[in-house]
């Protein structure tokens, strides 16, 4: 028996191009992100930086790459072996599944097809953000506890309960945005920032943004929030027993979370790929793609450099501050953020 | 036979392969694993059902939130060297007969209902699974019942910040 399948193959081929296109660009920006990140530090620091490999070192995250490919592989005697290697996978994972949802731009007209620059455009395109973010914690998770070792097991706690208590200030903070704009979907969310005489979402939640920056800042690990791998108390954390690739892939995987929770942040208050003060219907539609792209990535770039400015800027926050900033400061501010805007969308009504 | 009957499929043996390996995984930390991949897979099925809302909230407060907390206990209490419990050949017999009779019950409730008689399921057209839809039945048709197991929730909740508070 053979069972016949339908499928649009043109528009197979096409999400299939649309997905390597994203992935390759995610890691090529991740790749690069470390790189910025070194040269921010210097700077920062009155240093020179890698220099090198290449002018202005630029080939710097390639040799970084080389070598813990070329690194020796070493898998602890009494962990587990299956789990030991799926911590890693799954960092990574979790961090490029993201990127279905996001829109990077809008329709590109290409031999007589109009393709959409967003892989799937879900009507719920938020929850699966949220969703792939909390399943984020089982990369960490699971290779602390593989390790067989206390450091890591205990920096995998931190890590885990950090997340779990960053997410509910994020999820309230979400909910005050999601009043205002009526839709799940993150196309739509951005279409409606486009509109004339609509401000981006940051005019109308300014306290949500912080909330959910400070959150997603907590999500990716990052100082002053970096309890996870804080170096001089659990030894390297959660990582401390892996090497070669294993090790690449978990530190990769925070550059591509905050590439992705920069992309986020930006559809969600910055209008995504709205360029300020230039109309896009006026252009051709490839035309309004192209400088859509570009203000986008633009949007995403500073919002990296915001990212790496805080962290050479502010020093790790102990256990507790931490805790009682989530729990006690966020989630109270979140809450009552979601009441006032409540208010007044009812009074507006 | 489309894609969608594959997809059931498969998704069905995964949901039942993992199901029987969370009860015979020796080490709970597996069974937690497993248990997981199980919530994935009736995920999945939601999303067949065109209930995406539901498949995606599923997806957040068990796999991403109440799995977590399991594992934190499981990883830090560390079960693997305590002593198996109960090991009575008789205590086995007696569960595997008081299981397959909950099973036989569930079966027949199930077939007989009158919701089920003659009903098929609607494939990826249904809409009530959406969340437009699903919010405004929650908040018109079935507010009473959404509001009061909302305040268990809560009480729940102030238990647990009670019960925790005793020690220290």
């Amino acid at each position: 028996m053979m069972f016949l399948l339908t499928i649009d193959w043109a528009f197979f081929l096409e999400k299939l191009i649309l997905i390597a296109i994203v992935i390759t660009l995610s890691l090529v920006i991740a790749m690069y992100a470390t790189y910025a990140e070194r040269k921010i530090a210097a700077f920062m620091q009155d240093r020179i930086g890698p220099n090198r490999a290449g002018p202005f070192g630029i080939l710097q995250p390639l040799a970084d790459g080389m070598k813990l490919f070329f690194k020796e592989e070493i898998i602890p005697n009494h962990s587990n072996r299956f789990l030991f290697i799926m911590g890693p996978a799954l960092a990574m994972l979790t961090a490029m599944m993201t990127c279905a949802v996001i829109p990077w731009g809008n329709k590109v007209e290409l031999f007589g097809r109009s393709i959409p620059l967003q892989i799937a455009d879900i009507n719920i395109g938020i929850l699966y953000i949220f969703a792939v973010v909390s399943l984020g914690v089982y990369g960490i998770m699971i290779g602390g506890w593989a390790s067989n070792n206390k450091f890591s097991l205990l920096a995998a706690m931190r890590g885990a309960s950090q997340v779990i208590s960053y997410e509910l200030a994020m999820g309230i903070s979400l909910i005050a945005l999601l009043m205002l704009t009526g839709s799940l979907s993150l196309k739509t969310i951005v279409e409606q920032q486009m509109q004339a005489g609509h401000f981006w979402n940051i005019a109308y939640q300014p306290l949500g943004f912080l909330i959910f920056f400070i959150c997603a800042m907590a999500e990716c690990n990052r100082a002053p929030f970096d309890l996870p791998e804080a170096e001089n108390e659990l030894n390297m954390g959660y990582h401390q027993e892996y090497s070669s690739m294993k090790l690449g892939f978990y530190l990769f995987a925070e550059y591509i979370n905050m590439f992705i929770s920069s992309a986020v942040i930006v559809t969600l208050f910055f209008g995504g790929y709205d360029m300020p003060f230039v109309n896009e219907t006026l252009l051709t539609p490839n035309m309004a793609a192209l400088v859509g792209v570009i203000a986008f990535f633009a949007k995403i770039f500073i919002f990296i450099f915001i990212f790496m400015w805080i962290r050479w800027t502010l020093p790790r926050f102990r256990y507790d501050q931490l805790m009682n900033l989530g729990w006690k400061g966020l989630i109270l501010l979140a809450l009552a953020n979601m009441l006032i805007t409540a208010a007044i969308i009812l009074y507006r009504m | 036979m489309d894609i969608t009957t594959i997809v059931f499929w498969f998704l069905s043996a995964l949901a039942l392969f993992s199901a029987i390996m969370v009860i015979t995984r020796k080490n709970p930390i597996f069974s937690v694993l497993w248990l997981i991949i199980v919530f994935f897979a009736i995920s999945g099925h939601y999303l067949l059902l065109n209930a995406q809302f539901l498949a995606v909230v599923n997806i957040i407060v068990y796999a991403g939130a109440i799995m977590v907390l399991f594992l934190f206990v499981l990883m830090m209490m560390n079960l693997e060297n305590l002593p198996v419990v109960n090991k009575n050949i008789w205590m086995k017999f007696l569960g595997v007969i008081s299981g397959g009779l909950l099973l036989c019950i569930l079966v027949s409730t199930s077939k007989s209902a009158a919701d089920m008689n003659l009903k098929t399921i609607i494939m990826k057209e249904g809409n009530i699974g959406l969340i437009e839809n699903l919010g405004k039945v929650l908040f018109t048709k079935y507010a009473l019942p959404f509001e009061i197991s909302s305040i268990l929730f809560l009480s729940a909740m102030v238990g647990a910040v009670v019960i925790g508070k005793k020690e220290s």
